[in-house]
């Protein structure tokens, strides 16, 4: 970590994050260029540029393999493993995502070119939250998704749930970015350093000197900042009106990546700065997680509304993910199945999550939103394909074999026992059973309910190639599950061990 | 040829599958031809289990057949099927109901034909898979996979309350079964502590490590596993989702759920929950004492309650809580009689009381009612029907020189070893049972037609004597002759009893007449059966399970 300053080989190291800000840009550019019948045509530059970005990120994979982990930019960015997996993971959601774009935003009449860009610019600020080991590097990664967001959750300008949830996501956020900020300076002003590395020996150093309240004081303002941005309870009450309020898509791209971002921005920071005061927080974030998990299961029992069901439902899946780092935490060591777990439930839950909303979306059509369960009813005779695929991710979401889902939460299942904590296990078990039961009355209106409407639905194409990817990943995930689970045990992203030892 | 031979289980396991899947490319609108597909994949599925029967070596020890595949090393779960006399007969069972189950619903359904003919074939997978696994994870995945098919067949295919039904029935099978995997988890760390690392879901080396771990463990263990089966079986009082399944399932869906599904939770009972029993004797009593009076209360109670229905459907379902009862009754007899009458009853169970519901099913068909009072003097435009219905009525009350009888014999003779006030309650159980049986039948065949609408019913046609034939000749050929069954139990039952309760060999032998020898009974166990349940490894090796071949 010498202080040095620009060096351009580093600047390969940020080429896909470049690659997604030019095409966003070109997109901005271009837009004006097309006629509204050609507007697709922002669609396939963005493709292009998330192409492009996933390229140069695979080509990363052989200097980490030679040399290890990379630090660039005098210390503040780390290209690993970790941030590979991450990154791709954002750029298959924001590829999906703009795959079930298109057609939807058509119908919406909200056809524009910032749509777009407006997604890349998101996939550049998860991106940076992921690989920053900078607490500046972080928070302006976490703000350029945050902000890109709150613009996209009120992208239908006429819709007053849009602009509800919008408004509600951009004040509780701007809040919650606040809080964040607030421990990171709490963080500074321990150790005079944005570094996590300074931070983290500092940290290690002090955990001697048992209970330190300044250190208390940081995580619990950290957390809380993170918390809102991965929807866990107390901190959740934005999500429901924000993923009803939203376009669907957007709901999908928020429930997805944004979750997943701030869960890659967490692990980042308590496994580094955090880890050595782990018997502090392993208890809060076991709370966090069964309230979570408790909030989330009851509360979608008597939604009507699908997407508001699966805002609730992703509050559960996040008490679930919570857990899987408790298991980690818990002991000496780091329990590897634990961090095993979270990456894998997090890679499982991007694919079911975007394929259930993937059908919610192809149900909108002019005049019908498609998110009541209403207008889900008779779908098996409509389109026996979309409810076929329907069950399916239904069956992942709540965990029942042979599906991802099950194998996600067959991990923190067994990194909780692994680690003695029954009882959380036992929780984390027993609320399955609400989840079938409201994941299975979205299928019992699609299979078993008449239907009142005789109008199949239209799946485009490139809604078709998503709902294929979605479907596959979310079956062979679970049907043969060696491959992935390998992916995620080549992600891992282990504490710190001491600096200078 | 060679490959048949090698992979009989697989061939047996996905046979159905691949008719599903086939079902996938034909049209909708071709009802008849997925009648036909559905149908042959059925009578297909029995077909290819019947060279088990050669292949199937019933006096050799440990699982036979085996199949052996790398599925997800990481987690050491493998792809491992294998069977013992035990799961034999199940086997044979599952495909034989499933063929008859399908043909069963020619005209029944109406409605939905390809999905439904689909989803049966998918469940029939789904539960052969549960009797054939040896893997803990595989097992997991069957278990729960069978639910949905299962969930289908009662949600669209069923009657009135269909969805609560539905819906009931997978949340209560779910509740027992993710506790279940808690339990499976456990034994799988616990095997990794034991041997520093190594990681296997293999059900015969689990099972075996667990002999090494406390008796407060192998108890949590029990009682983990406890819900899955009892809910399953089921045993009182988590038998209320039963009722409800039963009468609402289409017809060919309460006969497998009353054939086969009820059995997979004995099943589990004698495969897992019976091993990991405590060692000690106090542990291992107040489980047997909880089991038994559990089973008993479900005799008793539900025969008093199928007194009480109006619906016939209904009534068959309770009778099968009683049923059920004698059979996890004769399980924690912990007695070799008692343990073969179990299964034999459970087979009993599944070719009796299917029958009854394909019986209701046929009147159900000509009338679209179940209510008994709508019935009254059937046997006087439907002959040939009151005779089936005769013989399997006599068959499922105990009858002897019918099936029925063999099996609540055996048990009551295995559990009158141990204690006798338990046999007692057990032959008043089969007293209620002959009441509610004969009793429904006289409501429903003898006396004057009083409903007009019942005067010119169609007697069986063809194809439900095609269902119901096998079946009544399958229940008097055990009736008469059931030495074949008992002979594929001997081997796997002495393995179990040695295991479980290592005191009952030795003590029948050193005293033989069998008055004195409450042998292996809780509370009267002999001093030195005592001794040796402290020291199991010292002088009575208990034997492995694991030997596989």
């Amino acid at each position: 970590m010498q202080s040095h300053l620009f060096n351009p080989v580093d600047f390969r190291l940020i080429l896909p994050e470049v690659q997604l800000s030019l095409f966003g840009l070109g997109i901005l550019l271009t837009d004006f260029l097309l006629e509204p019948r050609y507007k697709y045509w922002n669609a396939v530059m963005a493709m292009l540029g998330v192409g492009f970005s996933g390229y140069t990120l695979w080509q990363l994979r052989r200097p980490i393999a030679d040399q290890g982990d990379i630090y660039g930019f005098s210390g503040s960015l780390l290209v690993d493993p970790f941030f590979l997996f991450f990154g791709f993971l954002f750029l298959a959601a924001t590829a999906l995502v703009i795959l079930l774009s298109v057609r939807y935003m058509e119908i919406e009449a909200e056809h524009h070119g910032e749509y777009y860009s407006l997604m890349l610019f998101a996939t550049v600020g998860m991106m940076f939250m992921t690989a920053g080991i900078d607490l500046i590097v972080q928070f302006i990664g976490l703000e350029t998704m945050a902000i890109s967001f709150y613009i996209l959750a009120g992208f239908l300008r006429d819709d007053r749930r849009s602009n509800e949830g919008a408004l509600k996501y951009l004040l509780l956020g701007a809040f919650s970015s606040g809080i964040l900020a607030y421990g990171f300076s709490i963080m500074y002003g321990m150790t005079g350093s944005t570094n996590l590395r300074v931070i983290t020996a500092e940290f290690i150093r002090r955990a001697g000197s048992g209970m330190d309240l300044l250190v208390v004081l940081s995580v619990t303002t950290v957390a809380a900042g993170l918390f809102f941005k991965i929807a866990a309870v107390p901190f959740h009450q934005w999500a429901p009106d924000v993923y009803e309020g939203a376009p669907t898509t957007i709901t999908a791209y928020i429930s997805v990546a944004s979750k997943t971002a701030s869960f890659a921005l967490l692990l980042r920071l308590f496994q580094t700065a955090f880890w050595p005061a782990r018997p502090s927080w392993t208890l809060l974030l076991a709370g966090v997680a069964v309230a979570s998990m408790t909030l989330g299961n009851l509360a979608a029992i008597t939604q009507s509304n699908i997407k508001r069901l699966l805002a609730y439902s992703s509050i559960s899946h996040v008490g679930y993910v919570l857990l899987g780092l408790v298991a980690a935490a818990t002991g000496p060591q780091v329990n590897v199945t634990g961090l095993k777990a979270v990456a894998f439930y997090l890679f499982a839950y991007a694919f079911m999550n975007i394929g259930a909303f993937a059908i919610v979306i192809v149900l909108r059509r002019q005049g019908l939103i498609g998110d009541d369960l209403e207008d889900l009813n008779g779908l098996i005779q409509r389109s026996p394909s979309a409810a076929v695929l329907l069950l399916i991710f239904m069956l992942s979401l709540a965990g029942v074999p042979p599906t991802a889902g099950f194998v996600g939460k067959y991990y923190i299942f067994l990194s909780l026992i692994e680690t003695g904590h029954y009882y959380l296990a036992i929780f984390a078990v027993l609320y399955i059973i609400p989840a079938v039961y409201y994941y299975f009355r979205i299928v019992a209106h699609a299979w078993m309910r008449e239907s009142t409407d005789p109008v199949r639905p239209v799946i485009s194409p490139a809604q078709a190639l998503a709902l294929t990817v979605t479907v596959f990943v979310s079956l062979v995930a679970g049907l043969y599950p060696e491959p992935f689970v390998r992916l995620a045990s080549y992600s891992l992203f282990l504490p710190f061990t001491p600096v200078g030892r | 040829m060679d490959f048949f031979h090698n992979h009989i289980l697989s061939v047996v396991l996905f046979t159905p599958l691949v008719g599903s899947l086939l079902a996938l490319f034909i049209p909708r609108e071709n009802e008849n031809a997925h009648r036909v597909l559905g149908n042959v994949f059925g009578i297909l599925g029995f077909l290819v289990s019947l060279p088990l029967i050669w292949w199937f070596n019933p006096s050799t020890k440990g699982f036979q057949l085996i199949e052996n595949l790398d599925w997800i090393p990481s987690i050491g779960a493998r792809y491992t099927l294998g069977i013992d006399g035990i799961s034999f007969l199940l086997v044979m069972l599952t495909t034989l109901l499933g063929a008859i189950s399908i043909l069963s619903s020619w005209s029944a359904i109406q409605a939905r034909v390809k999905e439904y003919y689909l989803l049966f074939l998918l469940l029939q997978t789904g539960m052969l898979g549960v009797f054939m696994s040896l893997d803990f994870f595989l097992f997991y995945v069957f278990w729960e996979v069978m639910l949905v098919p299962m969930y289908f067949l009662i949600g669209v295919w069923g009657s009135e309350r269909r969805l609560y039904a539905a819906i009931k029935f997978f949340l209560y099978t779910l509740a027992g079964s993710v506790v279940m995997l808690l339990g499976i988890l456990a034994v799988y760390f616990n095997y990794s502590k034991l041997t520093g690392g190594t990681y296997t879901f293999d059900i015969p080396t689990l099972l075996a490590s667990v002999s090494q771990s406390s008796d407060a463990f192998r108890t949590w263990l029990f009682w983990g596993f406890f819900f899955a089966f009892a809910i399953k079986v089921p045993m009182f009082p988590f038998h209320t989702w039963l009722p409800d399944a039963h009468t609402e399932a289409p017809t060919a869906g309460s006969v497998i759920l009353a054939g086969v599904l009820l059995k997979m939770g004995t099943y589990g009972f004698i495969r897992f929950s019976l091993p990991l029993m405590p060692q000690g004797v106090v542990a291992r009593q107040r489980i047997v004492g909880v089991m038994v009076a559990l089973s008993i209360i479900s005799i008793i109670y539900g025969a008093l309650v199928c007194m009480m229905q109006k619906d016939m459907k209904k009534l068959i379902a309770y009778s099968s809580v009683s049923h059920l009862g004698f059979c996890t009754l004769g399980l924690f007899a912990l007695t070799p009689m008692g343990l073969s009458g179990s299964v034999i009853q459970q087979i009993n169970h599944g070719i009796s009381t299917g029958a009854l519901f394909l019986i209701v099913g046929v009147l159900y068909e000509r009338r679209h009612t179940r209510l008994i009072s709508e019935f009254g003097g059937l046997s006087t435009p439907m002959p040939s029907f009151a005779a089936v219905y005769m013989i399997i009525t006599l068959s499922s009350l105990g009858m002897p020189l019918l099936n029925g009888f063999i099996g609540e014999f055996t048990i009551l003779r295995g559990v009158f070893e141990v204690n006798k006030t338990w046999a007692a309650w057990g032959v008043i159980g089969i007293i209620l049972g002959a009441a509610y049986l004969l009793w429904l039948y006289q409501r429903v065949m003898f006396g004057p037609v009083t409903n007009p609408a019942n005067e010119h019913l169609p007697d069986l046609n063809l194809r439900e004597q095609a269902t119901l034939v096998p079946l009544v000749l399958l229940a008097l050929w055990i009736g008469v002759y059931p030495k074949p069954l008992f002979r594929y139990l001997d081997v796997p039952v002495r393995q179990i009893v040695e295991r479980v309760n290592p005191g009952y060999y030795p003590a029948e032998r050193a005293t033989a007449p069998l008055e004195s020898a409450p042998a292996g009974a809780p509370g009267a166990a002999p001093a030195a059966v005592l001794e040796l349940d402290k020291h199991p490894t010292d002088s009575h090796p208990s034997p492995s399970p694991a030997e596989k071949e």
